[in-house]
């Protein structure tokens, strides 16, 4: 696995630093390099929230990047916010809860995926295991770790909370899951074109 | 000739001080030295001391000194006494000091309830850059930058010190003003600042009415006049707050 | 005093982080600080865990206090620090300039942010001047610009040692980008590691009866005479430049045979870094200096690598509009070596950046 860079924004709440952070961490304990920096503002929590990861075998460079693998804008306002991240090389994946303003997109991109990420989430699991769904998406896009590795970290952060109410931790990895799965059709579709 | 005794804690090599004729300075700094004396705190005092004429009291003292800048006398005697809480701390400083440039770290000191003590001199002026007007200064008293006398429109009212760490400071601070003039209640004014130290109660705060006649450009009588008539019917003497009894007004 | 990591290990944290465990590693006794971003963090671990180890915190009132306070508590003779970000580095100034002239092992450490004024609270380095030459002195401070979580660690550790051994207040310059991300280091106890801390000891409130085997200390800081000034300025100048060769550090890669040589310090060097392997893969000869000690400077080591290598050119790369030139080009006086710059302030810089620009001047 060579550097992959990965560029994830939403609103503050929307969990985009925490699947950075947990992603990072999963990486880490899979013996790889990972660097992982939040985009910070003076905000606290309104505005746009963007998190920067790169994960590889070897050292990493620079924190920051100008172009990712994988860009994912979870609101509207977070499109154009992230758009300059995406060149020829770059998946650029958005929620489809919400229709991207065509002038916003990228210009160059390899793919623009609408993931259902919200939609299945609240239809089939929780609203608020959204945020799972789309970092099983990261990884299935990227394969940056196994599942097993990002449930061990899971486990990590929220394992006090899951030891109460073991049916949020299978919610949790059903959600992964299925994100996974998603973008596994999703890149099947690409090769299908 | 027989000098007067001078107190134990003094440093000789350093007599005579180098304050104008006329300063209230070395007044408030004897009664300091006896205070000091009487406590028994020579050795484990450490006094720190502001930039103004209060530096002039640098190594007035038998006792570890520092000179600080403008103002942050009170951070520096604060870091002291939080690493080494077993050694008293004395922050010296004038009026442009303690009200002005450093009025932040004073009044942060005195709402953390630090357990240091200051001990701050009035003399409404700032005396060593020449005679500007100080925080202190009285409505229509005239000084370099006030010569036609300070107008309270454009620059409000004078600074009262010892009100406000009263007003601040919470049980166990000790706060007190005092003046030249009286000599041995100013005394007891700051021996009890120290012994609130020594208790370990809260901030101690003693404010010293003072003399400058270089600056005020008066003479001996109208030097006193304006101590007593003008500035102690301004700025009452007495205690403002003290958890060692019953307070003195 | 007790021991803070038993057992060296890997661990994976933000750099704010890393720099709290290191200062507690180091023996740091208390810390003095006010909230900036981006060094919060250091705060948070610090008053998270200092209480567990016995050790002190103050919160203050403003970033001119929490210096102040510093420069009493290593007066007092404890090992303390403060650390801040931007214009709480321009309100510190004062402090410093009191350690610098009572030469008190201070020690702070530098999160920079974007400025002038409050500028952006996420990155830059564009507090090189103020942190190498701030002040109303003459810049006898030591300074380290770190690059990676592991630096941090082994900087804030050296620096405690690096301010008692010499009393030059000392300095570990980082970034925003360093203190928020996370990468993995290794944490381990000084002494487990061989090294020796040097032990604190107090400037005032000295052991004994003052007048009976002692004599009071009177700390000087404001002088009657030029003459004693002068005498005083002079004595910690000559002092400074005897110690700068054991101080300075620095590191350098494919110098020997560079055609270009590309300088950054901080966490650009990691981009340089990066450039220079990508430029030698396109048969671009590059080399990679880099001044871990930014005060004092690796002057002399430059101009062996300028001569050495026989360079055409050389490339300042920096997060700030020439501030980290301006150091270079004055340790260098004289060099004919043609100098370009990329000059980015408060922006990261990625080797891509730096890969082009090279390309461009070639």
């Amino acid at each position: 696995m060579g550097l992959i860079k990965i560029a994830l924004a939403g609103e503050g709440g929307q969990g985009v630093q925490s699947i950075a952070e947990i992603l990072a961490e999963a990486a880490y304990e899979e013996q790889k390099q990972a660097i992982y920096i939040p985009n910070f503002g003076v905000e606290q929590r309104g505005g746009v929230s963007i998190a920067f990861l790169q994960v590889s075998e070897e050292r990493i460079g620079a924190p920051k990047f100008n172009k990712a693998d994988v860009v994912i804008a979870l609101s509207k306002r977070a499109v154009p916010r992230t758009a300059r991240y995406s060149d020829e090389n770059t998946i650029f994946v958005y929620d489809s809860s919400f229709t991207p303003e065509e002038e916003e997109l990228p210009k160059e991109a390899k793919k623009i995926i609408g993931l259902p990420a919200l939609d299945t989430a609240s239809r089939e699991l929780h609203p608020r295991v959204f945020n799972m769904i789309i970092m099983g998406a990261v990884i299935g896009f990227t394969g940056i770790v196994s599942l097993g590795s990002a449930k061990y970290a899971l486990e990590k952060k929220l394992g006090a909370k899951f030891e109460k109410d073991p049916k949020l931790r299978e919610l949790n990895h059903k959600a992964l899951e299925i994100g996974w799965n998603m973008a596994q059709e999703a890149l099947k579709e690409e090769v299908a074109k | 000739m027989v000098l007067p005794a001078t107190p134990k804690s003094w440093y000789l090599p350093t007599k005579p001080h180098k304050f104008c004729p006329g300063c209230g300075h070395g007044i408030v700094l004897k009664a300091l030295g006896e205070a000091i004396d009487e406590l028994g705190i020579q050795d484990k005092t450490v006094f720190g001391c502001d930039i103004g004429c209060s530096l002039l009291s640098w190594n007035f003292f038998a006792c570890d000194s520092i000179q600080t800048h403008h103002g942050r006398t009170t951070p520096v005697m604060v870091g002291i006494k939080r690493a080494r809480p077993e050694l008293i701390t004395i922050g010296y400083m004038g009026d442009g000091g303690g009200y002005s440039i450093g009025s932040q770290h004073l009044l942060n000191a005195a709402v953390r309830n630090e357990k240091i003590t200051v001990i701050l001199v009035n003399n409404t002026n700032y005396g060593m850059t020449g005679g500007q007007m100080a925080p202190t200064t009285l409505p229509g008293q005239k000084t370099e930058t006030t010569p036609y006398g300070r107008d309270p429109e454009i620059t409000g009212y004078p600074t009262k010190g010892p009100e406000f760490v009263a007003a601040l400071t919470s049980d166990g601070a000790y706060v007190a003003r005092g003046t030249v003039s009286k000599y041995k209640q100013l005394k007891r004014f700051i021996k009890n600042a120290l012994q609130n130290q020594i208790e370990g109660n809260g901030f101690s705060f003693v404010e010293a009415l003072s003399t400058c006649p270089t600056n005020w450009r008066t003479n001996a009588q109208q030097t006193w006049s304006f101590l007593e008539d003008e500035m102690e019917k301004y700025f009452p003497v007495g205690e403002f707050k003290s958890p060692l009894g019953k307070g003195e007004k | 005093m007790q021991k803070v990591i038993e057992k060296a290990g890997k661990a994976f944290l933000t750099g704010n982080e890393a720099a709290a465990w290191a200062a507690l590693a180091a023996g740091a006794e208390i810390m003095f600080g006010y909230p900036i971003t981006p060094q919060n963090e250091i705060m948070h671990y610090w008053t998270r865990l200092a209480p567990k180890y016995g050790r002190g915190f103050l919160q203050t009132e403003d970033e001119i206090s929490a210096g102040f306070t510093v420069c009493g508590a290593v007066q007092a003779g404890k090992k303390a620090f403060t650390a801040t970000a931007g214009p709480g580095n321009t309100l510190m100034q004062e402090p410093f300039s009191m350690a610098e002239a009572m030469r008190l092992p201070l020690v702070a450490i530098i999160q920079q942010r974007g400025g002038p004024s409050s500028g952006t609270v996420i990155y830059s380095q564009q507090e090189v001047t103020l942190t190498t030459f701030g002040g109303n002195g003459e810049g006898h401070r030591i300074v380290y610009s770190t690059a990676s979580h592991q630096e941090i660690y082994d900087y804030v550790i050296k620096a405690f040692n690096t301010a008692w051994k010499y009393r030059f207040p000392t300095f570990v310059l980082g970034d925003g980008y360093q203190a928020k991300m996370r990468e993995p280091l290794v944490m381990y106890d000084p002494e487990e590691k061989g090294m020796e801390m040097v032990k604190p000891y107090p400037l005032v409130g000295l052991e004994g009866k003052i007048g009976e085997g002692r004599e009071p200390q009177h700390l000087c800081n404001i002088y009657s005479m030029e003459e004693e000034l002068y005498e005083v300025v002079m004595k910690f100048a000559a002092e400074y430049e005897a110690i700068a060769p054991e101080v300075v550090e620095y590191e350098e890669k494919n110098c020997d045979d560079a055609e270009i040589l590309i300088l950054a310090h901080g966490v650009v060097s990691r981009a340089a870094d990066d450039a220079v392997k990508a430029l030698r893969a396109q048969g671009i000869k590059a080399g990679y200096f880099r001044p871990i000690t930014l005060r004092p400077f690796p002057g002399r080591q430059l101009r062996e690598v300028i001569a050495k290598s026989g360079a055409k050119k050389m490339l300042i790369a920096e997060s700030a509009y020439g501030q980290f030139d301006r150091l270079v080009k004055q340790e260098i006086y004289g060099e004919t070596i043609p100098i370009y710059n990329l000059f980015m302030p408060g922006v990261g810089i990625i080797d891509y950046d730096i890969v082009n620009k090279v390309k461009s001047i070639l």
